[in-house]
């Protein structure tokens, strides 16, 4: 664990991400500038490093309803606003980046942090950075599989000499400059079924599952099949961590946290997604069973618990800021993280005897 | 209510003619309501390659998305060596696995002869539920001997597209009322 900064002892993490989407807030029918956006995002973090939050990630996303498409500039920008809160991408959609121009990025706010950078290399669920960006969706998975390879080579090795189907070959390369402690943190983005899941175990390289919605015990699989896969492909499978992802929003009472988190999931899902998110779902979702971390504090720290029983994760990732939430809902969810959940999540999953 | 009549073949006239008779009866039944005849023949639909509707160009984002914001589809289909067509099939392969949640779905079908009627019971309705669309029970089947010169001149049919025109309605009344019902108690 202590080759990915991840210290047991002290108890699971807890991260903040954004997408960095930028829809309307359908409370008032209006949209902040994207600039604020941007803005907001920096001030965000500095708030939650205070809070004592672990993480904070930025996505990029490539179409409509969309700010932080450079997103590695943004997390440049919070590595100087921020002391000592780890920076992550949440997540870079590597199939149309270059994996040596990604980690020559990472590795500079890795040394603007002083060690506090991580890379989430996912494939993107939309086909807009692809379109954008000139990749061929034709070649979506394999892209994405040779290009993870590579950017964890490059991670592993010095100097690296390296062929493949996708990129100019690479002959005896110094990728610089080098992170703080020479490599970095670097996850694979893994969506709730287990066949990415299995991928990233057979690849031995940290997952970062998103558990948007629906029965906890449903992503279990996911995570089983993530460790037998390492394991079988002869890594230490209790050395690699595994974080989780959900979509988040906590408030006095459950009744307040439904009535406060509907409005924007509801939006922003018939945004992105073109069909808004069903009533009857969410309201199951007031059940420390079901994975979207939605409610009171106490039933907040419930699920984590649960989740955290059931999956064994190092790291979890909320998503407080999606649909339009403007900033002072923001503020006060995360002073509650920071006053009332964190501390009894860290209470109870800290590791003993270490 | 916003009523979108499908016709689900490119080619072909019994389908197109058994659906432009649809839709005469429910502008005449019902003047009130928004009612568009969506006849695939029209378009140029790509095939679906499993991105989300809303990230298609062109015509394949306006079918999608026409029909995506429906209440109620009357869904018009040959028998195509004993299915639907696949021009129909790709509409579906398109859309959303809920795409039809709080949507009724009927089916008018047209065939040569009847030897394919449970076609619609073993095949497309089960797409439908599975795509969660309220169905209609009753679907009407309408063969070759009911037209005549692109006309449907058997009386039968004409009363029961009649039915049909209104079960839609009826039963996406009473869902809308169980809904706006159900969202209420919900408080959110």
């Amino acid at each position: 664990m202590k080759k990915y900064r991840i210290d047991a002892s002290k108890g699971m993490e807890f991260g903040l991400y954004s997408l960095g989407d930028h829809i309307l807030n359908p409370l008032t029918g209006s949209r902040i500038s994207a600039q604020q956006r941007i803005q907001e995002l920096v001030e965000v973090s500095q708030l939650a490093e205070q809070a004592g939050i672990d993480v904070f990630g930025v996505g990029e996303s490539h179409q409509k309803y969309f700010a932080s498409q450079a997103h590695t500039v943004i997390l440049g920008a919070i590595a100087q606003a921020t002391q000592k809160i780890k920076i992550t991408s949440s997540a870079t959609v590597l199939s149309v980046l270059d994996p040596v121009r990604v980690y020559e990025d990472f590795s500079t706010i890795d040394l603007l942090s002083d060690g506090r950078a991580e890379i989430v290399a996912g494939r993107g669920s939309r086909v807009g950075a692809y379109q954008l960006l000139g990749v061929d969706l034709q070649d979506y998975e394999e892209i994405f599989e040779e290009k993870l390879e590579l950017l964890k080579q490059i991670n592993e090795q010095e100097r690296i000499t390296w062929q493949g189907n996708y990129r100019a070959p690479l002959q005896n390369a110094e990728i610089l400059p080098q992170p703080k402690d020479g490599s970095l943190p670097i996850w694979r983005a893994v969506g709730g079924p287990p066949a990415s899941a299995i991928k990233a175990g057979h690849m031995g390289i940290p997952m970062m599952l998103t558990t948007l919605g629906g029965p906890a015990m449903n992503f279990k699989h996911s995570v089983d099949v993530y460790r037998q896969a390492a394991e079988n492909n002869g890594f230490d499978a209790q050395s690699l961590p595994i974080g989780t992802t959900s979509l988040f929003y906590v408030a006095d009472t459950n009744n307040e946290a439904l009535q406060g988190m509907y409005p924007h999931l509801n939006s922003g899902f018939q945004a992105i997604r073109g069909s808004g998110y069903p009533k009857q779902q969410f309201a199951q979702s007031i059940d420390y069973r079901d994975a979207l971390m939605v409610g009171s504090k106490e039933l907040i720290i419930e699920k984590l618990l649960y989740q955290h029983e059931l999956y064994g994760m190092q790291r979890f990732m909320a998503q407080l800021d999606f649909g339009g939430v403007p900033f002072d809902k923001i503020m006060k969810n995360i002073e509650m993280i920071g006053n009332d959940i964190i501390p009894a999540i860290k209470k109870h999953t800290r590791e003993k005897g270490e | 209510m916003k009523i979108v009549i499908i016709s689900g073949s490119i080619v072909g006239t019994k389908t197109k003619t058994a659906m432009l008779k649809t839709e005469e009866i429910f502008l005449q039944k019902y003047p009130e309501h928004d009612v568009q005849l969506l006849d695939l023949a029209d378009y140029q639909i790509e095939y679906s390659d499993g991105r989300n509707y809303i990230d298609y160009e062109g015509d394949t984002k306006y079918v999608t998305e026409t029909i995506m914001n429906a209440d109620a589809l009357i869904i018009g289909t040959p028998v195509f060596q004993a299915s639907i067509p696949a021009t129909l099939k790709n509409i579906f392969d398109l859309l959303p696995i809920h795409a039809f949640r709080d949507k009724v779905a009927s089916v008018v079908v047209t065939a040569g002869t009847a030897k394919h009627y449970l076609m619609v019971e073993q095949q497309l309705k089960p797409i439908l539920s599975y795509m969660k669309a309220q169905i209609v029970p009753t679907y009407v089947f309408i063969e070759e001997q009911d037209f005549l010169r692109k006309e449907i001149s058997n009386d039968d049919i004409i009363f029961r597209l009649n039915r049909l025109a209104e079960d839609t309605v009826t039963t996406f009344d009473a869902f809308e009322a169980i809904r706006i019902k159900k969202d209420e108690a919900y408080g959110f």
